[in-house]
């Protein structure tokens, strides 16, 4: 091979980078380092962000604005490892079926809520969880209850929305890590002498561990930051960080604390995915 | 939104009324144009098509659903309007920024139909640049199936159901001012820091802050009362057409909200937009308007004249009994109170209704 011929691949290589590379720098880089800078300064009139550099934001962060944070913590958590247990059985026994047109079908069922707007999902789940709502009838026709329960705007609302809406983020990568498992492993397992129970915890799980973690993430990271749940759902008694970081911006907020909230926010993200890429993908 | 038709039929019976306008246009605008940009839903059926026959001009009207979607478009240049109707809050900000021109109060022949009530208030002293078009209240709108008859702020706090509170830190902490005995518009920490602990208090049933959807959550059965602006209730109120929901001014006194019609910077025809305002200001102008909207008008000729429907006119919920218009407050933003005022109203929202 030629240097010019090298040359030209990596002039191509270069020119096919540049509109992504441009689209981050400008839509991503650009506002990250704005609302890192911006975290750093005072509240001016009308809630912008002015000099002097002062870390009153970080301060007011962890003190007024930690426990909502380390609540949403929790509920993340929460909301992942429910996602894990309702989602890790499904993998399975989709990636278990033997016509590949089941499990095709069955997949597509998983992602089939994606076809409709998120927004308009929660909504859905609101007409079924309020006051009014189809769940109250029909536990008060069934005489379950005798007056209607409140349901919505309660910390389980938002958990019922959160793993309603990012379950299909843990069965798909699950499903992927299951589908991928050599069954001779198991086989073997088997012969010697583990039963099922010992033959998943110790050669199955351990195997699938990767999409166990990859699952995980792609929970925990929009869960972290939810806005449009808790607030539609979640009322005063579910209030998520997302919903204090929303009030900071636009008028008469404070964009300098907004800015440090989700720079907060951002680092509790950045963690979480170290924690993937370094046990997420030990095994490959 | 708070701008909605409430009195449809009101609307209907009046426009044949409405048809006889002795308002009498300046000469000289024939074959001009004029363009206004408004809230939605807020102008009666002949407003514009009448002021467009008496001066023989041509009017472009566009509407907005939320003042700040206003603001933003003439920030970035006005694209050629010569009326825009801000909502009290936003007018300094306007002012600050250089958005607005300054109005020629010569050129109003009707400025003194205007009520003095909502003259020269904090946002705007002396008027300069913004002429009052409607008002209204921040109140409370309730289920009287499961509330009864409430007055008062009072009433709602002695109440044990869901309650919805909203959204608009200015009047919520401004009537926890009053709940406490200080000022509304108090600029001391400590005052404000006081109504934030009253709210957090006595608010423990207080299960959602609504942005500007506490009409929705009443209707749903979800709170039985909400805060909420006066026009969004009317319109529950009206869709429902039930006796099963109520709006009450709270004898304590409360926020209310003026807007105002306002010319922005860099208007291509100022001089149709002043005979535009003063078009406004004739009594039957303003009483369709009013009319139709079922705000409060600030027309006090209108009112005096008798050419509101009666039916608003004695309406507590729109026009209070003197004295508890006395105790309207008018919320006041300073550079001084807004950080305050913001501060105390995250603890509210991160301790409310636990």
């Amino acid at each position: 091979m030629t240097r010019g011929k090298v040359r030209g691949d990596r002039a191509r290589a270069v020119g096919m980078a540049l509109p992504a590379t441009f689209w981050l720098v400008v839509f991503f880089l650009l506002p990250l380092v704005f609302v890192a800078f911006s975290s750093f300064m005072s509240r001016g009139p009308g809630g912008q962000p002015v000099s002097p550099a002062t870390l009153a934001q970080y301060e007011r962060t962890f003190t007024v604005f930690g426990p909502v944070l380390w609540r949403s913590v929790g509920v993340a958590l929460l909301a992942t490892l429910i996602s894990l247990v309702l989602g890790y059985p499904l993998a399975f026994f989709i990636s278990r079926r033997r016509s590949p047109t089941t499990r095709m079908f069955l997949l597509f069922l998983v992602m089939l809520p994606f076809w409709t707007n998120f927004l308009v999902r929660t909504y859905a789940l609101i007409t079924i969880m309020q006051r009014d709502g189809l769940l109250n009838g029909l536990f008060q026709s069934l005489g379950v209850i005798s007056a209607p329960l409140q349901m919505l705007f309660t910390p389980a609302a938002v958990m019922v929305g959160l793993v309603y809406g990012y379950l299909p983020f843990m069965i798909l990568p699950i499903y992927a890590s299951v589908e991928a498992l050599d069954r001779r492993y198991v086989e073997a397992a088997n012969d010697l002498g583990a039963n099922d129970w010992t033959a998943f915890w110790r050669v199955i799980f351990p195997l699938t561990l990767p999409g166990v973690i990859a699952g995980s993430i792609l929970v925990f990271i929009p869960a972290i930051g939810a806005y449009v749940t808790p607030d539609l759902m979640g009322g005063t008694r579910g209030l998520m960080i997302g919903n204090l970081i929303q009030g900071q911006f636009g008028g008469r907020g404070n964009v300098p604390l907004g800015s440090a909230i989700s720079m907060v926010l951002l680092a509790l993200v950045f963690i979480s995915v170290l924690v993937y890429t370094r046990w997420g993908q030990r095994e490959e | 939104m708070r701008r909605t038709i409430v009195a449809c039929l009101a609307a209907a019976v009046v426009s044949a009324a409405a048809a006889q306008t002795d308002w009498t246009c300046p000469d000289g605008f024939a074959g001009q144009t004029l363009s206004v940009y408004n809230w939605a839903t807020y102008v009666a059926d002949d407003t514009i098509s009448n002021f467009e026959a008496a001066c023989g001009v041509r009017v472009i009207y566009d509407t907005y659903g939320s003042d700040e979607d206003m603001v933003v478009r003439l920030r970035q240049g006005n694209p050629g309007y010569d009326i825009v109707v801000p909502t009290n809050a936003n007018v300094p900000t306007m002012i600050r920024e250089g958005l607005l021109e300054k109005i020629d109060h010569g050129k109003l022949a009707n400025l003194g139909n205007l009520d003095a009530t909502f003259m020269n208030l904090p946002f705007d002293p002396g008027n300069e640049y913004t002429i009052p078009y409607q008002w209204g209240t921040v109140g409370i709108g309730y289920n009287v199936d499961k509330v009864g008859e409430i007055a008062s702020w009072a009433d709602m706090f002695a109440y044990d159901g869901p309650v919805a509170w909203l959204q608009d830190t200015t009047a919520m902490l401004g009537m926890g001012l009053l709940m406490v005995g200080k000022d509304p518009n108090s600029e001391s920490a400590a005052d404000i820091d006081a109504a934030a602990q009253f709210l957090i208090d006595n608010g423990r049933n207080v299960i959602y802050i609504a942005q500007d959807d506490g009409q929705e959550i009443l209707a749903r059965g979800e709170a039985d009362i909400v805060v909420e602006y006066s026009g969004d209730i009317f319109q529950v109120m009206d869709e429902c057409d039930c006796d099963t929901y109520a709006y009450v001014i709270p004898e304590e006194g409360t926020n209310f909200w003026v807007d105002s019609l306002a010319i922005p910077k860099g208007a291509p025809n100022k001089a149709l937009a002043e005979a535009f305002i003063d078009y406004i200001l004739w009594p039957q102008v303003g009483a369709d308007i009013s009319n139709y909207t079922a705000f409060g008008t600030p027309n006090l000729a209108a009112l005096d004249e008798g050419l509101i429907d009666e039916e608003l006119a004695d309406d507590p919920a729109i026009y209070p009994s003197d004295e508890t218009k006395a105790r309207l407050f008018f919320a006041q933003q300073s550079e001084g109170r807004e950080p305050l005022l913001n501060d105390a109203w995250d603890m509210v929202k991160i301790f409310v209704g636990r």
